[in-house]
């Protein structure tokens, strides 16, 4: 279920400004893959190409190859939606559609996506719903509104919106960052369990969270005010925040800057 | 300083600064309460005479008669043909300018890009600007005169209908700005299209407050004069075809019976006048409660 993704040579832009430059980072299925970096440093940008979801904000653009087992996501032929709803993505802020109900929250991608059937959607909300850890709290109560909930119950409502069309891989730019500690230790349970069927690629500001949670780290940088953000130095969660290479990345997970 | 901490947050403020602060809450209070109802003044006459005049003449025979075959000092006679006529002519300006005006908003903030999307919205300004009477002028010339349909309660609801769509149109577009950004991107990012986005998310997360500046726009041209004259010309007997012929509406008919010499037409006039505010009422309140109804949903 869970796919490869290689990006290749990921240049993206926002009008003139460069914001990444030539990154080439590998990201293994049943893995979560943690991108860190000070602000700006290009990260939240570097996964926004990776589900196609750059190109939604007026006057971006990109070059270089993302290929999801092999495939570019960018090749011919190849359409966002489709690429989207095979590359699943949790927002910074939960922004659960306010006017449905949690059931249709959780089924919004498949309904709008034309798929039919009550039972169908039915099961598909249910397993989702407890993927996602919120069944048990949510129900009987799956006509309430989804804006109802808790801000931690709303970006686990968020999650099991995107596990219920089945993606190969999900995407999350910093789940956790509006959320309370309590929310936070949730989800970050959940991203343990989830990665046993998904590729999961997290973007953090929150550098303890990248060492509990994740496989594999890449550490973003820039080289000034104005620079593109590149990667510094990618590898196994324990190696970067144990014994780094590069002194960059040493001197940003001890905390001397950013 | 810090010992005035210490005895609390009443301790660090002085009295002289108390009195002033609670002096200038009283008046800031004052002008508020004085501004409400200084505007509520004239709402309150208008609405107050309108009923103390017109509820003598608005009885059962004044809603269900026509004005044909009534003398100039007859008191019977009342105003169905217009009741009719209104509700005729603001339903076809419905019919033409919601559709088109919420599209028109629809490709204003979620397709237009660049210097077409920047004409379309000077162009709807422009039209917000257009007196009414210019309105009927157009459909005078071009629909009446130009292709000799004739006066009709259809060619003013055209003229309503150009007068409405730019109300509907900025109202809309207002509303779906509204609509934050992230709910559009969690809706890409499901994998949903486009115009699916729109149809699905964007509209009913917008719809409460559309529902409500439509109605302000409905309300709007119910009451319209001016554009009738040209176009729906007027007519004492019911007429319940809008596309043959002049046809009254309760606008011209308060013109034209408040314009009349005799105490029976002027009172008429009142009676038609308090039937249009109770129309414009009835609207108005039953688009608050369907707005109400996906509001509750929202939340």
């Amino acid at each position: 279920m869970s796919k490869r993704i290689e990006a290749e040579g990921v240049t993206a832009w926002f009008g003139s400004h460069k914001a990444i430059e030539s990154v080439s980072v590998a990201i293994e299925p049943k893995q979560v893959t943690a991108l860190i970096g000070p602000s700006g440093c290009g990260k939240s940008t570097f996964i926004r190409t990776l589900n196609r979801m750059h190109e939604v904000v007026p006057g971006a653009r990109m070059e270089g190859k993302v290929l999801l087992d092999g495939e570019d996501i960018y090749g011919d032929g190849v359409s966002a939606t489709d690429v989207r709803r095979s590359i699943g993505m949790v927002f910074q802020r939960p922004n659960p559609f306010p006017t449905m109900s949690i059931r249709d929250n959780v089924a919004a991608g498949l309904k709008l996506n034309g798929v039919r059937g009550k039972s169908a959607i039915d099961d598909a909300v249910e397993r989702s719903l407890r993927l996602a850890g919120l069944w048990d709290e949510v129900s009987t109560r799956l006509n309430r509104p989804g804006a109802g909930l808790s801000g931690g119950q709303q970006q686990r409502l968020c999650i099991a919106r995107a596990i219920a069309v089945e993606p190969h891989v999900l995407l999350m730019d910093e789940p956790c960052s509006a959320l309370d500690p309590v929310s936070t230790l949730t989800i970050e349970d959940l991203i343990t369990d989830l990665k046993d069927d998904y590729t999961i690629v997290i973007v953090t500001h929150n550098m303890q969270q990248a060492a509990r949670v994740s496989d594999v780290t890449a550490f973003f940088n820039i080289g000034g005010p104005g620079e593109p953000g590149r990667v510094v130095e990618m590898g196994a969660t324990s190696k970067i925040f144990t014994k780094p290479d590069d002194e960059r990345t040493e001197a940003y997970i001890t905390g001397r800057f950013g | 300083m810090s010992a005035a901490l210490g005895v609390g947050l009443g301790g660090v403020v002085s009295a002289s600064t108390r009195r002033r602060r609670s002096v200038v809450n009283a008046i800031a209070c004052t002008a508020l309460g004085a501004s409400v109802v200084i505007a509520l003044i004239p709402l309150a006459l208008v609405l107050g005479y309108t009923i103390s005049k017109g509820s003598k003449a608005l009885t059962g025979s004044f809603l269900t008669h026509s004005m044909r075959g009534v003398g100039p000092l007859d008191g019977t006679g009342g105003a169905y043909h217009a009741i009719i006529g209104t509700l005729e002519q603001v339903l076809i300006a419905s019919l033409i300018a919601i559709p088109l005006g919420l599209l028109v908003a629809v490709y204003i903030v979620e397709y237009g890009r660049g210097p077409l999307r920047s004409a379309v919205r000077f162009l709807i300004d422009v039209m917000t600007g257009i007196p009414s009477i210019v309105a009927g002028l157009f459909i005078f010339a071009f629909w009446v005169l130009g292709l000799h349909r004739g006066f009709s309660g259809l060619a003013a609801g055209l003229a309503l209908a150009v007068l409405m769509l730019p109300v509907v149109v900025r109202s809309a577009e207002e509303m779906l700005k509204l609509v934050p950004d992230n709910l559009r991107e969690a809706s890409y990012a499901l994998g949903i299209p486009r115009w699916r986005t729109v149809v699905s998310v964007v509209l009913p997360t917008a719809s409460a407050g559309i529902t409500t500046g439509v109605m302000l726009a409905v309300a709007r041209v119910t009451g319209e004069t001016a554009p009738l004259l040209l176009t729906a010309f007027g007519y004492d007997a019911i007429r319940t075809s809008p596309a043959k012929g002049p046809q009254s509406g309760l606008p011209l008919f308060v013109f034209q019976q408040a314009g009349s010499a005799f105490d029976v037409a002027v009172r008429r006039a009142w009676a038609g006048a308090l039937t249009l505010i109770a129309i414009v009422l009835v609207l108005t309140v039953v688009a608050r409660v369907v707005a109400g109804r996906s509001q509750l949903k929202a939340n």
